[in-house]
């Protein structure tokens, strides 16, 4: 029993191995100065630049304009994360809201629809959504970022799941004690969805925040930069003689990574939470 | 405080299912009126439209004076008990008290007393701030009363609020709940498919069966003069035994055998002969009108002893004294006076 422990762990440490050493790797360079990267390839050792690489990546202007921070990619990456999450859970929770407690015609057959739409990803109706905005005049708007991701059939689909599965005796009850649709919906519905609420935000969160295409195409001006272009960005700049960032990017890298992995840390026990057990 | 009365009421669902078919109950003020009947037969249907959860397809349904068809389950003036509970799971059980009387605009100071009111008289005291999750199925089945009778309706309805509980558990809350309602004298339909429940706890009794109402009676009319062979096997344990019988000028013939009736109207032809396990006894010496019975096999129930066997083919179950003495066949005799007497074809008392 003792062996089996120890080879259970070596399969395990080598998993972390994996899994961490390409991050571990990404911050020791990213605390080495450019031209070290530049002429040594990937560093795995301490550099002692970490407070200047991080400190000019966070406050220097950059692109070509010279209008975006890090900081402010940093603000807008959260922008975009939870102005999705928190669209998306609002806007699939009304859908499913509507799809499982009001028998409306084809309630069914809307809710199919719907649920069709996830063989339909962003990139395959990218162009008629881009033209959509434009002509809406929304291009480098966050409205425009934002809005056209909203409609969730993941999200809504979970959400149907749960309200199914709550009991039909609690909204008797609730009928009874006079609350009409909108005061069950917040009253009750919305506190017992926290924990689903809680993972569906930490999904929507993620996917928002690692958005590359759409935020590429719908912005142009640089103050709309997200953290995730910002690293493309920097190594862009290849002009003449000058050295790309190598160390900002992996500085930009590792701060990318950073929010979704605290998110993820923080909130698992709820994830796990919200998706197998209920409070009912 | 109102009385409750249902006419003619029926109920079709899509696909022409008829769960509740044309019944009238007229429900005194203040009375306990327990609807029993088979799984399926309409009962916890007649309930929710009573409620107003589910729609009346055909008649009326009154609360006190009003009629109440077309009005919403909260203005009804009535509160439910549900077989779950159906409890908040996200609330305390203050709020869970509190929420219908919050709903309704009810100063706060007046909500606060209600509260205190119910959950000093169900005992809740010390509960109040705990989730329903953090009490035991009695607890919750009390918190489900209090939310009920701090709304002081017009009428409680209850769907079976017992058959989650533990066999014990579920004695005592039925005491509790009839003591409770004697005390709050408000009119209650409590359905439930046990009829033991139904005996102890119903000032009148609704037996119902396939959607309509076979009869209605105090628990010991129903008990003593079931008015049709399923009322009489429904109503009593161990089932009154249904046996196939004929008359024959006055007298019963039961296969080969013969009961004579003692100047009891027999009418002639085929019968169905309903008899109580305890309304049989052995029979002394060897006289008329006694009927032989071959023994199967004996339930033994401290107080008194279960014994399983057949008239002729007929199968029939005898209660005796435990110290009875046993036999492989048995001598006995009917007493002719609880004698039931159902027609084959309808199934009506004669
Ligand atoms: N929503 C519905 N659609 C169609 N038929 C229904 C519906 N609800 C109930 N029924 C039918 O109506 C009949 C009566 O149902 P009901 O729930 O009133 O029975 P019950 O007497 O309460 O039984 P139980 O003791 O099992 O609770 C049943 O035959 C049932 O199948
Ligand atoms: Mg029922």
């Amino acid at each position: 029993m003792h062996k089996t422990k120890v080879v259970d762990h070596l399969i395990l440490l080598f998993g972390v191995f994996i899994m961490m050493a390409p991050v571990v790797v990404a911050f020791m360079t990213s605390t080495h100065d450019a031209l070290d990267v530049h002429l040594h390839g990937l560093q795995v050792t301490w550099g002692g630049h970490f407070t200047d690489t991080y400190h000019e990546m966070l406050t220097k202007k950059g692109g070509f304009t010279g209008e975006v921070t890090g900081a402010r990619m940093v603000m807008n990456s959260f922008i975009l994360g939870v102005g999705f999450a928190v669209g998306k859970i609002v806007l699939s929770m009304l859908a499913a809201y509507a799809i499982v407690y009001f028998r409306f015609r084809m309630g069914v057959i809307f809710f199919w629809m719907i649920f069709t739409t996830l063989l339909l990803p962003l990139e395959v109706r990218i162009l008629p959504s881009y033209d959509v905005m434009t002509k809406l005049g929304l291009v480098n708007t966050y409205t425009g970022l934002i809005v056209p991701l909203l409609a969730s059939a993941t999200g809504t689909f979970f959400f149907r799941q749960f309200f199914k599965s709550v009991p039909d005796e609690l909204l008797e009850a609730a009928r009874i004690d006079g609350a009409g649709p909108f005061k069950f919906f917040i009253d009750i519905l919305v506190p017992l969805s926290k924990t689903m609420i809680a993972a569906i935000f930490i999904i929507m969160f993620v996917y928002g925040w690692n958005q590359y295409l759409w935020p590429m195409l719908m912005t142009n001006e640089e103050s709309f930069y997200t953290l995730v272009r910002g690293i493309k960005q920097i190594l862009l700049v290849w002009v003449g003689s000058q050295i790309p960032e190598y160390n900002q990017a992996f500085a930009l890298a590792i701060l990318a990574m950073l929010p979704p992995v605290l998110i993820v840390v923080i909130f698992q026990s709820w994830f796990i939470k919200g998706l197998t057990e209920s409070d009912k | 405080m109102a009385q409750v009365t249902i006419e003619n009421v029926s109920k079709s669902y899509a696909g022409d299912v008829r769960a509740v078919n044309s019944v009238s109950i007229a429900i005194e003020d203040g009375e306990f009126i327990v609807l029993v009947g088979p799984s399926g037969c309409g009962k916890s249907t007649l309930l929710r439209m009573v409620a107003g959860l589910e729609s009346v397809t055909e008649g009326t349904i009154r609360i006190g004076e009003r009629t109440v068809n077309e009005v919403e389950p909260a203005e009804r003036d009535i509160a439910m008990v549900f077989q779950n509970y159906a409890l908040y799971p996200h609330m305390t059980v203050r709020q869970n008290l509190a929420y219908g009387l919050k709903n309704r605009g009810t100063p706060k100071a007046e909500i606060d007393k209600r509260v205190a009111e119910a959950s000093r008289i169900l005992e809740l005291d010390q509960y109040l701030d705990r989730k329903p999750r953090q009490l035991s199925g009695g607890q919750r089945q009390r918190v489900a009363m209090g939310r009920a009778i701090v709304r002081e309706p017009a009428a409680f309805l209850f769907d079976e609020p017992l058959s989650n509980l533990d066999a014990k558990l579920r004695v005592q809350m039925r005491g509790e709940i009839k003591q409770l309602q004697r005390r709050l004298a408000t009119t209650s339909i409590y359905v439930t498919h046990d009829q033991l429940e139904a005996m102890t706890m119903a000032d009148r009794i609704v037996v119902l069966n396939g959607g309509h109402v076979e009869q209605i009676g105090t628990p010991l009319e129903v008990y003593r003069a079931p008015q049709s062979a399923f009322v009489a096997s429904f109503i009593g344990s161990p089932a009154m035994n249904l046996i196939a019988a004929r008359g024959e000028g006055g007298r019963l013939v039961i296969g080969d055998q013969t009961v004579t009736m003692n100047g009891a109207e027999v009418p002639n032809g085929p019968l169905t002969l309903g008899v109580r396990a305890e309304d049989m006894a052995l029979a002394s010496g060897n006289g008329d009108g006694h009927v032989e019975m071959a023994i199967d096999y004996v339930e033994e129930l401290g107080a008194s002893r279960l014994v399983h066997g057949r008239l002729t083919d007929e199968r029939l179950a005898l209660s005796l004294p435990s110290g009875a003495p046993l036999s492989d066949r048995l001598s006995i005799t009917l007493d002719p006076h609880r004698l039931h007497l159902f027609d084959p074809d309808s199934g009506r008392r004669i």
